[in-house]
């Protein structure tokens, strides 16, 4: 019996029967992370980590069922070993290791080997069939250190200020935006927008500490936030609201943001090519530490990444999946901020 | 390099040209004289000749990253720059070089007599040795186009406010043909080396679109009204019995039209003309695509020079005998025109004839009928016009007649390139041609930044197949394409090349059953 199958609902485990980031209703759904295009509405069970908890309930509604689980705690759901495992993309992120009668697979959502100093890092585990995602699967994306980034995105505010202009900041709302905060705590203050403070809320529920920050209300004056930071989610870049800023410098932080042609199509004041997946270089990594046999690349370069690891002599077939999708992200977004 | 690459840095990351502005000024601030002059020579499209092929560095980059052939090409279509892809693809620097943009220059320059592998050793150093944004610009100084940020126009502007210059006499004084070997930058800008050089074209005079017909027009006797020929603008220039033409791209074309040269030759006096060069064939101007045959060859066959003779019309004269003509009004430098006209032979060039109606009504009639002669539409110029550097609202006004159009529908896309890279804006179009489709025009504009984003999930969802950064797309998505004209063409599939084409709108209420047909698009040709 094959122990993962592709349908159009999502992913699917055959002796488990359960379905792992399903794009469609399903009975039972196992959740990576909190990202929109990975954990949707509509599922009668949810399973996920523990820090998930919070962020679907907020996300998805109050009254979802949904039971938490730590990583590294097997459970047995209809015969299949069933553990999560740290993927280092955002808190609560997860790899789904799956075993049945000694095969063993692994669904890893989306992740990351840089440790960001939020989630929990990245665990390689060794398997048979690993599905991967490949967002950034081609060799121009090589990310920084942590620390270089880090001390890119300080700077960045620190030179605004001598030009007395306020720093804007346009991250995901979820892991994204709290990168952002840590990366520029104590240098002038915070205000975040509101759908990020419900994240935030999110992260301070599961006991992780973030710098101190001002909610900023969109629909009154924004002048007091002059020479301050600002961070808001990618819907409002296009918005108005954001112009009413006094003096504003923005950047967008995205692992788009590597290739220049990128930065300019927004044309925002600074790109800076931070992102919670891997690079190409950690995308190959990762995939050789769990000395698959099998690779399926799901969401990203598929066709491109899939076709270099067969080249490499590693096993891979592309996956069409639903996930990946960015718009997604800023609907949920405009959901969750509310009235702008 | 850091001055200049944080400026390459700053002028690519906004759009705002007060933003730009700044950004040059403190470079020349803080540049030394050299590295001014090469700023303005590459900015202004004097670059060396390319010291290594891009076969090579690409041969190169490929060696040190282990990458085979396709991922490279996968890699080039998604960044869509070539210098660009090589530093992103390369390997984080050891060391760091340290050297001024003139000095560097002087580098590259070196390398052309070098042997290939002593380039290759040269190049590979430098690449091990430079940041990313350095290495980039490093990437494009060993050649290709250095169009970053600014257009020519804008560093004018640039030069102008920063040494408190007129900006036309900046314009004049930086055009034509001087070397970074032979030239200071002072000097320079301010017009020293200008006498001693013949060639020195004027910039061009420009028309915007009219806006308000009725207004403008209201007194009709005030206005100076020509035909607009589409065909290649230029600066026609004999001084000292030297004769030069630039085309409106600031490129001397003398050696591409040797007809003209040849009937200038034997005309009287000094002079700098402005027309439009055009292929004529008995006294008939012909469809544009016609001239394109003769354009961008390195040698002028017999064959050609005979099926396709060129021709041209004059508009205006912008200098007599060493006498700057620009500031006297249209109508005088139209006598002077006319009078050098009837003095000199005239067999290949003939003035722009003029068009003489009192009635608004009758001009709107004209204006309809100009596709039939090959013209684009009218041009308005003010009686009392000067001849303004580049576009100036209120003077001159172009009246060009509505484009054609045609439904069709959309079957290839590709990512954009620089700005758009991350998305679908390249699309090509098909009509129908009996049971099949067939590709009709290429067009990269006219879609909204939504649209776009509408086009490439539509894209993403619906791609039937890859070659390599081309999707073939079912067709479904049907577009209103316009475009300025349409001829017979061998290079395309259809047998009919559009000009001009863009996406006029995207037309969600048609279905691919509706849209046009080969047959009906051919007969608007004539």
């Amino acid at each position: 019996m094959r122990l993962l199958q592709f349908r159009p609902e999502g992913i699917y485990c055959v002796p488990g029967k359960f379905f792992i980031d399903p794009w469609r209703p399903v009975d039972m759904a196992l959740i990576t992370h909190g990202h929109a295009d990975h954990a949707r509405w509509g599922m009668k069970r949810y399973l996920c980590h523990h820090f998930t908890v919070p962020i679907l309930r907020s996300r998805i509604g109050e009254d979802i069922q949904v039971q938490g689980i730590g990583y590294n705690e097997p459970i047995a759901i209809n015969g299949v070993k069933v553990s999560f495992h740290p993927a280092g993309h955002i808190i609560g992120s997860a790899q789904i290791r799956l075993e049945y009668k000694g095969k063993v697979a692994v669904i890893s959502g989306d992740y990351k080997l840089q440790n960001d100093g939020l989630s929990t890092p990245f665990e390689p585990i060794k398997c048979h069939e690993f599905v991967s995602e490949s967002t950034f699967g081609l060799p121009i994306y090589q990310w920084n250190p942590v620390e270089k980034q880090n001390e890119e995105l300080a700077n960045w505010v620190i030179q605004n200020q001598a030009y007395q202009k306020t720093s804007v900041f346009v991250g995901y709302s979820l892991g994204k935006a709290q990168r952002i905060m840590k990366a520029v705590e104590g240098i002038a203050p915070i205000y975040v927008h509101y759908s990020i403070h419900k994240l935030n809320q999110a992260y301070e529920s599961v006991g992780i500490e973030l710098p101190k920050y001002e909610v900023l209300d969109f629909r009154e004056d924004v002048k007091h936030v002059n020479q301050g930071i600002v961070i808001v989610p990618p819907a409002l870049v296009d918005s108005n609201v954001i112009r009413e800023i006094p003096n504003m410098a923005y950047a967008i932080c995205s692992g788009w943001m590597t290739v220049r042609g990128a930065r300019r199509w927004r044309s925002a004041d600074a790109g800076f090519a931070i992102s919670d997946h891997a690079d190409w270089n950690d995308l190959l990594q990762a995939i050789k530490m769990t000395e698959a046999e099998k690779v399926y690349v799901t969401h990203g370069q598929t066709a491109v990444f899939s076709k270099y690891l067969n080249e490499i002599g590693i096993e891979s077939e592309e996956v069409k999946t639903e996930f990946g999708d960015e718009e997604e992200e800023v609907e949920v977004a405009k959901e969750v901020g509310g009235s702008v | 390099m850091r001055a200049f690459a944080t400026l390459i840095h700053a002028l690519d990351s906004t759009n705002k040209t007060t933003q730009k502005m700044e950004a040059i000024h403190r470079f020349f601030e803080q540049a030394e004289d050299k590295d001014k002059l090469w700023f303005l020579a590459l900015f202004s499209g004097r670059r060396p000749k390319r010291a290594v092929s891009t076969t090579l560095l690409r041969e190169w980059v490929k060696e040190i990253t282990n990458i085979p052939d396709w991922l490279f090409q996968e890699a080039y279509a998604s960044v869509g720059d070539l210098g660009e892809t090589i530093s992103l693809l390369l390997p984080q620097p050891t060391g760091y070089l340290d050297f001024s943009l003139a000095e560097w220059m002087d580098k590259i320059n070196a390398i052309s007599t070098y042997s290939e592998e002593d380039k290759k050793k040269f190049i590979l150093d430098v690449w091990d040795n430079l940041p990313h944004q350095e290495r980039f610009i490093f990437n494009k100084l060993l050649g290709g186009s250095f169009r970053l940020g600014i257009s020519t126009k804008g560093l004018i502007n640039a030069i102008s406010s920063y040494y408190n210059l007129e900006a036309s006499a900046v314009s004049h004084s930086i055009m034509g043909e001087w070397t970074v070997e032979n030239s200071k930058f002072e000097p320079l800008i301010h017009g020293e080396y200008i006498d001693s050089n013949l060639s020195k074209p004027y910039p061009f005079c420009l028309a915007y679109p009219i806006e308000d017909v009725d207004a403008t027009l209201e007194n009709l006797e005030d206005w100076q009204i020509e035909y607009k020929w589409d065909g290649i603008r230029g600066q026609v220039i004999k001084r000292n019995e030297e004769i030069f033409i630039w085309s409106r791209g600031e490129e001397l074309v003398t050696d591409q039209f040797p007809e003209i040269v040849e009937e200038i030759k034997g005309w009287e006096g000094n002079f700098v003309l402005d027309g439009e060069i055009l292929a004529i064939s008995e006294g008939e101007i012909l469809n544009f695509t016609a001239l394109q045959k003769r354009l961008n060859r390195k040698v002028l066959s017999k064959k050609i020079l005979e099926e396709v003779p060129v021709g041209l019309y004059l508009y205006d004269i912008l200098e007599f005998n060493h006498q700057d003509l620009r500031n006297q009004p249209m109508k005088e430098r139209r006598i002077i025109l006319e009078n050098l006209v009837k003095e000199n032979p005239l067999e290949h060039i003939k003035i722009s004839p003029t068009i003489h109606t009192d009635n608004l009504e009758d001009l709107r009639h004209i204006r309809e009928q100009a596709r039939d002669i090959n013209s684009e539409g009218l041009m308005l110029k003010h009686k009392d016009s000067v001849y303004h550097v580049g576009r100036k609202k209120g003077d001159w006004w172009k009246w060009k007649i509505d484009p054609l159009t045609i439904d069709a529908v959309l079957i290839y896309a590709q990512k954009g390139s620089g700005r758009r890279s991350s998305q679908y804006t390249d699309y090509t179009f098909a009509v129908r041609d009996g049971e099949n489709l067939v590709t009709i025009a290429k067009a990269y504009s006219g879609l909204t930044d939504k649209e776009i984003q509408e086009v490439s999930r539509f894209v993403n969802k619906n791609a039937l197949e890859k070659f390599g950064p081309v999707r073939t797309v079912k067709p479904e998505l049907v577009f209103e394409i316009a475009f300025e004209g349409i001829g017979w063409s061998l290079r395309h599939k259809a047998g009919v090349a559009l000009r001009f084409p863009r996406i006029l709108r995207w037309r969600k209420d048609k279905t691919v059953a509706e849209i046009d047909d080969l047959e009906s698009v051919k007969k608007l040709i004539h």
